[in-house]
């Protein structure tokens, strides 16, 4: 099993669901990104979602977009993902990299994965490659053992609703509304019902993300899904701070405020 | 390189040509591409929707468009004959309602209310904002805040037909930014909503379908020059930006193997500098807005920014068949400079009474080379894709034309 796979069913037995925590590469700076996830680890998130900034995020909101524009100002590179993973993974987090397809095009992707691997990496989630276009990753993956997360949307038709999570690895990634990353004041009736849609057609543990900001939020979201993907709140909690130091504190906050989230859903 | 599964009834690969295209979106989006896709293959062979989309271009395009030999323009290029199609004489002065017409009548089959554009030059959002006045659409179009600027003229004229522009400030604020802006917009409001793409790229199926609603410039204009000329022409010019005017007028000629094609794009300052979008010249294969094709990136993959003096060719990615096309050989693609393409412009403006669009001017830059490569007995047919109207800031600024102390409106802001 995968250390994805091992941690989602480790979160299962303890009754509760998996919280994964996504922060980009190089915002504001690529130490102070890697202090971040570390600090996510050490205060309750289970899984790391490392995010490689790109110039054209178009499945990304405001918080998001601003911080790969800021990360590839400070010249953040790809390279930097690689020292991320390897951050992550000796903190005791499975690191899943989160990148638009042409990075990845661009390195290689029988390189990417082997590197990716070496680096101690768990797999990659892939917002703008469907599987229909995955062949080749898919390969290079299993090859390596590295899941491969793919996304399923409230507009998923069953066919592809069973087309996408057969192609899977390590659980499937809900996106619980329509629309772009960012934080939204609820949730929402559809992250449910495509769940529902979702447990009909596969076996493997879905996570919910799109949109979740606090613990009670979280609680909600684990209440019917395996595990809560937060994303831009937590950027924000960088970019909305004075200093670095504050920076750490606010995500710290968060982290156990959505780890109790995540355990009181049920 | 990217192997895909999916293949039609005969095996070929859907959406594809060659190893280019495919559709590298968010799966939020796949529901919609298919439901498009299986509405334009409808239409396609629907005689209703093909009389009513005819009927269109007779009455309010003003299609067919015609021909006009430039002789005057053509002794400066080594007394070639070149003959222009003049998509610049179209309803909204370019040839991108030819696509907006088909893919708004689309729309309202599909039961959807409001459509979302990109636009560079202005030209895209112009036609976008005409077709949903004429048809009771609600319309949005999104534009970089550069091009806004530059390209003044062109907002007031969406906004007096009815539509929402919105400006985009981030990134490079041209056309790629719109792009993604608009393709945001999309994936939160696509129940509602169509993306009137305005190029042969994007995910599958806008290239094709763009590439087929634009594709009645070359068959109008193969039988002109055969009526006038009485043989094919040697070679067939057009500007690239995204594609589509050279897709139009490329398409009806690839069978005709004696027909060189040749596509012109924005060399800017040079493709020895960085501001260009020569993407050909020195870009690599990679994936932006959804399709497999050649994109202006650094070794990491990140999006270079292009530069050109004309919005409408300021993109760093092209349409996944123009990739195969060159990568067969069956097109070539050269670059043009901003000075080329501004004393093409000027040239044509003087000896004709012409006043093209900038990023046609690259297209007749193309002709003149070609036409002193060639000598006096061939026959070049140039794409005239729009008229210079929306140009007249740029280009009085560019060849210094204003009297001291006036001022054209929008100019203060370049």
């Amino acid at each position: 099993m995968s250390g994805v796979g091992a941690v989602l069913a480790k979160t299962k037995a303890q009754g509760r669901a998996a919280l994964v925590g996504y922060l980009p590469v190089g915002f504001p700076d690529v130490q102070s990104s890697i202090d971040a996830m570390v600090a996510m680890v050490e205060s309750g998130v289970d899984i790391v979602e490392i995010g490689v900034p790109y110039t054209d995020p178009l499945m990304d909101g405001p918080v998001i977009a601003h911080a790969a524009d800021v990360a590839l100002q400070n010249g953040t590179r790809l390279s930097d993902v690689f020292t991320a993973v390897r951050a992550v993974a000796d903190a005791g987090a499975p690191a899943l990299v989160m990148t638009y397809w042409n990075p990845v095009l661009r390195y290689g992707v029988e390189r990417f994965a082997d590197d990716l691997a070496k680096a101690g990496g768990a797999g990659l989630i892939t917002p703008d490659l469907i599987p229909d276009e995955a062949a080749e990753w898919m390969a290079a993956a299993e090859r390596n053992c590295l899941d491969h997360v793919f996304l399923v949307a409230p507009s998923s038709t069953p066919a592809r609703l069973r087309s996408t999570t057969s192609a899977c690895s390590g659980f499937v990634y809900a996106a619980s509304s329509m629309g772009v990353t960012g934080v939204r004041r609820t949730v929402g009736d559809a992250a449910q019902v495509l769940v529902t849609r979702t447990r009909l057609v596969s076996d493997l543990p879905i996570c919910v993300g799109l949109g979740v900001s606090t613990g009670a939020q979280a609680a909600q979201v684990a209440g019917f899904a395996d595990g809560v993907i937060v994303g831009s709140a937590l950027v924000r909690c960088l970019s909305d701070a004075g200093t670095r130091g504050e920076g750490l504190t606010a995500l710290r906050k968060l982290s156990v405020d959505l780890a109790a989230g995540v355990r009181n859903g049920r | 390189m990217n192997n895909q599964s999916r293949t039609d009834a005969a095996g070929a690969p859907v959406g594809r040509f060659g190893a280019y295209g495919g559709r590298y979106v968010p799966e939020a989006l796949m529901a919609a591409l298919e439901q498009l896709d299986e509405a334009r293959l409808k239409a396609k062979v629907d005689p209703a929707f093909q009389g009513e989309l005819e009927r269109l271009h007779r009455t309010y395009t003003g299609r067919p468009s015609i021909i006009t030999e430039v002789a005057q323009f053509a002794e400066h290029a080594g007394g070639a004959r070149i003959l222009l199609k003049r998509e610049d004489l179209n309803h909204t002065g370019s040839h991108k309602l030819n696509n907006v017409l088909g893919q708004a009548l689309l729309t309202k089959r599909m039961g959807k209310t409001r459509i979302i554009a990109e636009t560079g030059a202005g030209q895209h959002g112009v036609a976008s904002a005409t077709a949903a006045a004429l048809m009771g659409l609600e319309c949005v179009v999104y534009m970089g805040t550069k091009d806004t600027q530059r390209q003044a003229l062109n907002v007031a004229r969406m906004r007096l037909l009815g539509a929402e522009v919105i400006p985009v400030s981030h990134g490079s604020a041209t056309l790629k930014d719109a792009i993604n802006e608009a393709m945001r917009d999309w994936v939160t409001n696509v129940e509602t909503t169509h993306y009137v793409l305005g190029t042969v790229t994007g995910p599958h199926p806008f290239p094709e379908m763009v590439r087929d609603f634009q594709r009645i410039i070359g068959v109008e204009a193969r039988a002109q020059v055969l009526d006038l000329v009485g043989r094919l022409p040697d070679v067939v010019c057009a500007c690239v930006g995204g594609g589509s005017n050279a897709m139009g007028i490329f398409h009806r000629f690839i069978d005709d193997q004696s027909v060189r094609l040749i596509g012109l794009e924005a060399g800017g300052e040079g493709v020895d500098t960085d501001q260009h979008a020569a993407r050909f010249s020195t870009g690599f294969p990679g994936v932006l807005h959804g399709a497999f094709t050649y994109v202006l990136q650094d070794e990491d993959g990140q999006t270079l920014q292009s530069h050109s003096i004309s919005a409408g060719l300021d993109y760093p990615s092209v349409g996944p068949e123009h990739s195969f096309l060159r990568d067969t050989g069956r097109a070539e693609y050269r670059p043009i400079t901003d000075i080329q393409a501004m004393d093409a412009f000027s040239l044509l403006c003087r000896t004709e009474g012409i006043i093209p669009a900038i990023e046609s001017a690259h297209a007749l830059a193309g002709a003149l080379e070609i036409g002193r490569e060639l000598g006096p007995s061939a026959v070049i047919l140039v794409n005239l894709s729009g008229r210079g109207d929306k140009d007249v800031d740029t280009a009085a600024r560019w060849f210094g034309l204003l009297d001291e102390g006036s001022q054209l409106d929008g100019l203060e802001h370049q």
